[in-house]
């Protein structure tokens, strides 16, 4: 390369770096969730730079944002529950009505949702279920119950991988027990405390973002994890199935919230009509395998999504049930039983 | 550490009138960047949780009451001493100490035998020993995880040579974290000892080997002695980091347990989003390794007299 045509090239990578700049959009991210090709078409599309930070857990986004990083980011994906937690908490700020062109576009179903009703601060953004998964090699029998998890059978003792997420372990554990979410009777939470403390001796780790690698290299031989990142780990190679237990499975919805100081506000609005777009939510659903709540997506999306195990909840499967916000004194005695698993 | 007094060296007057705000721009960060910080730790420590994360400018106890009481699932019960924080503490104690043992016994030889080689040849060793760190400790700690799964290559040649008939289980186990420990932090054995070695007269030894002083003498009371320092800065710069390190536990051990790290962590980033009692145990393992700093402080000024 010539002294001449590595100055020109410099100087090329320079104005494209100086026409990059012309606005702006900080996003708070769940780990391996978006493709980087939408990210781009945004980027060229609007002619904005995109900035990705990615957390692992909606308790973590949470803990960011109040411990200082709330006003460097535009948009963040927290879980149902969570929207209802940073919305009492006054971390998001409101869409005015008719601000987004392409509000129409969110399916009925999940427009007036319990967590935000009338969607005044987010917008849907995929939404899935959460149970567990195990390796079909190394052990054959029934997998239809959360025992799987909480009082596994002896192939798959020791080798289990749980999520580092207490809201959705203490769910599950719930609906194993047959107790409500967020229970306030003594009893009950005693019996949660002592089925999670025993459970764990036959749990290997607690990680939500190893949840798809420790399934496909074999560190665990059954794991907690979300039913579209299964899909991946089966995809990637690992002979496992998702189970929808008799006792219920938890389901969520991700969405897509305007963060209040949100230092390009405008971007944002940008950014959340473009995730309205059918073709572009589509996108979304056909790399992470869950579903989208937009209409239309389904005509974007690759059709064996559909009927893939992991989203077809198996006929006589318990209900899906959305993660419970907890008042304060159920919450506290939680963060204890969870402490206490891990000393 | 403290040579420059009363050595005879005569202080160069050259730079004498500027000399005393050489320390400013490192006092400046230190204070910035450290102290305040640490301050800052202190006082939430004291002050009252808020739900879900956050303080309220309260002044309570209730931080440290929580680690040494343990008054049940619902805070109701009588209080007993509570354990759980205790073992969690010990566990990084014994953990540390564990990486500290076997990074001296690996440590010591290596610096030895780098200290003992030509003067040219030395360079090439102590490059060859920091070649880790130009990779970061995360990625290295990731390596390890995949090195020693169960289906990894470590277990894979174990099995070939037929030593064992089936994996051995290291991943997810206090092993591992053992092993991540000793491994990131090896280096800062080595290096101070080879210090402290490379300006130790070998002379003494030949002349108490001429003495028919036997090698195990000659290692205890002439060689040992004199790079004591050097061995006692090795072993704080392991020790120190290892019983507050989270990556170690988090990847190798499965974040199964906690060790201090962790438990910190998860106070500030995790579910649990109680921040006076995060700064409450950070400030208890902040206290613990400035005891053993005093230790040593009173140790070298015991040698200087």
């Amino acid at each position: 390369m010539t002294l001449k045509s590595l100055l020109t090239s410099t100087a090329l990578v320079m104005t494209a770096q100086a026409a990059a700049a012309e606005g702006s959009l900080s996003v708070y991210h769940w780990f391996e969730y978006i493709p980087q090709e939408l990210v781009d078409k945004f980027e060229a599309e609007y002619d904005i730079d995109v900035t990705i930070d990615t957390y692992d857990s909606n308790e973590a986004l949470l803990a960011s944002l109040k411990a200082g990083t709330l006003g460097s980011y535009d948009v963040a994906v927290p879980g149902d529950y969570m929207v209802q937690i940073m919305a009492g908490e006054g971390l998001l700020d409101t869409i005015a009505p008719g601000e987004l062109s392409n509000f129409g576009n969110i399916q009925p179903q999940w427009v007036d949702v319990a967590f935000d009703p009338g969607r005044q601060h987010s917008i849907p953004y995929q939404w899935g279920s959460t149970s567990f998964s195990v390796n079909r090699d190394v052990y054959a029998g029934d997998i239809n119950s959360t025992a799987i998890l909480f009082d596994p059978p002896a192939e798959l003792a020791g080798k289990i991988n749980v999520l580092d997420s207490q809201g959705e372990v203490m769910a599950l554990a719930s609906l194993h027990l047959g107790i409500p979410q967020c229970t306030t009777d003594r009893d009950q939470l005693r019996a949660l405390d002592d089925l999670l403390q025993t459970a764990s001796e036959s749990w290997a780790s607690f990680g939500s973002d190893i949840a798809k690698d420790v399934l496909v290299s074999g560190d665990a031989a059954a794991g907690m994890i979300y039913n579209g990142f299964s899909a991946k780990a089966r995809e990637e190679g690992a002979n496992i199935e998702y189970a929808y237990p008799d006792e219920g499975y938890v389901v969520w919805m991700d969405n897509v919230v305007l963060l209040k100081d949100a230092p390009n506000r405008a971007n944002a609005i940008l950014f959340m009509d473009f995730l309205l777009e059918p073709e572009n939510i589509a996108a979304v659903t056909n790399y992470a395998q869950y579903a989208a709540g937009v209409e239309g997506a389904a005509e974007f999306t690759d059709p064996a999504l559909a009927s893939s195990p992991e989203n077809t909840p198996r006929e006589g499967a318990g209900p899906g049930a959305f993660i419970a916000v907890c008042d304060q004194a159920t919450q506290e005695v939680y963060d204890q039983i969870w402490t206490r698993l891990r000393s | 550490m403290a040579a420059g007094t009363g050595s005879g060296r005569t202080i160069s007057s050259t730079f004498a009138p500027v000399r005393n705000y050489l320390l400013a721009p490192s006092w400046l960060v230190i204070g910035i960047f450290l102290l305040v910080p640490v301050l800052l730790m202190l006082v939430y420590s004291f002050l009252t949780k808020e739900f879900r994360g956050g303080v309220i400018w309260e002044f309570s106890l209730a931080a440290y009451d929580q680690f040494l009481f343990d008054r049940g699932l619902f805070g109701d019960d009588p209080p007993k001493i509570e354990w759980a924080y205790i073992t969690i503490f010990a566990r990084s104690i014994v953990q540390a100490t564990g990486a500290t043992i076997l990074c001296l016994l690996i440590g010591f030889p290596t610096a030895y035998y780098i200290a003992t080689r030509p003067t040219k040849t030395r360079a090439v060793w102590l490059f060859l020993v920091t070649i880790p760190y130009w990779v970061n400790l995360l990625i290295r700690t990731v390596s390890m995880k995949f090195l020693i799964r169960d289906n990894g290559p470590l277990n894979d040649a174990l099995m070939g040579i037929g030593l064992f008939d089936s994996p051995l289980q290291l991943i997810n186990t206090n092993t591992a974290v053992q092993l991540g420990l000793f491994y990131s932090y090896l280096p800062f054995m080595v290096l101070p000892i080879y210090a402290a070695l490379e300006r130790y007269n070998f002379a003494f030894s030949e002349a108490a080997s001429d003495l028919y002083a036997p090698k195990w003498t000659i290692l205890r009371w002439i060689l040992i002695p004199v790079v004591k320092p050097g061995i006692i800065a090795g072993c704080i710069l392991v020790f120190v980091p290892s019983l507050g390190a989270f990556l170690a536990p988090d990847l190798l051990g499965g974040a199964k347990t906690f060790m201090i790290g962790s438990l910190i962590e998860e106070q500030f980033k995790g579910n649990a989003g109680n921040w006076p009692f995060g700064a409450a145990a950070s400030m208890i393992l902040l206290s613990m390794v400035l005891v053993v700093l005093m230790f040593y402080a009173r140790a070298q000024a015991r040698d200087q007299v």
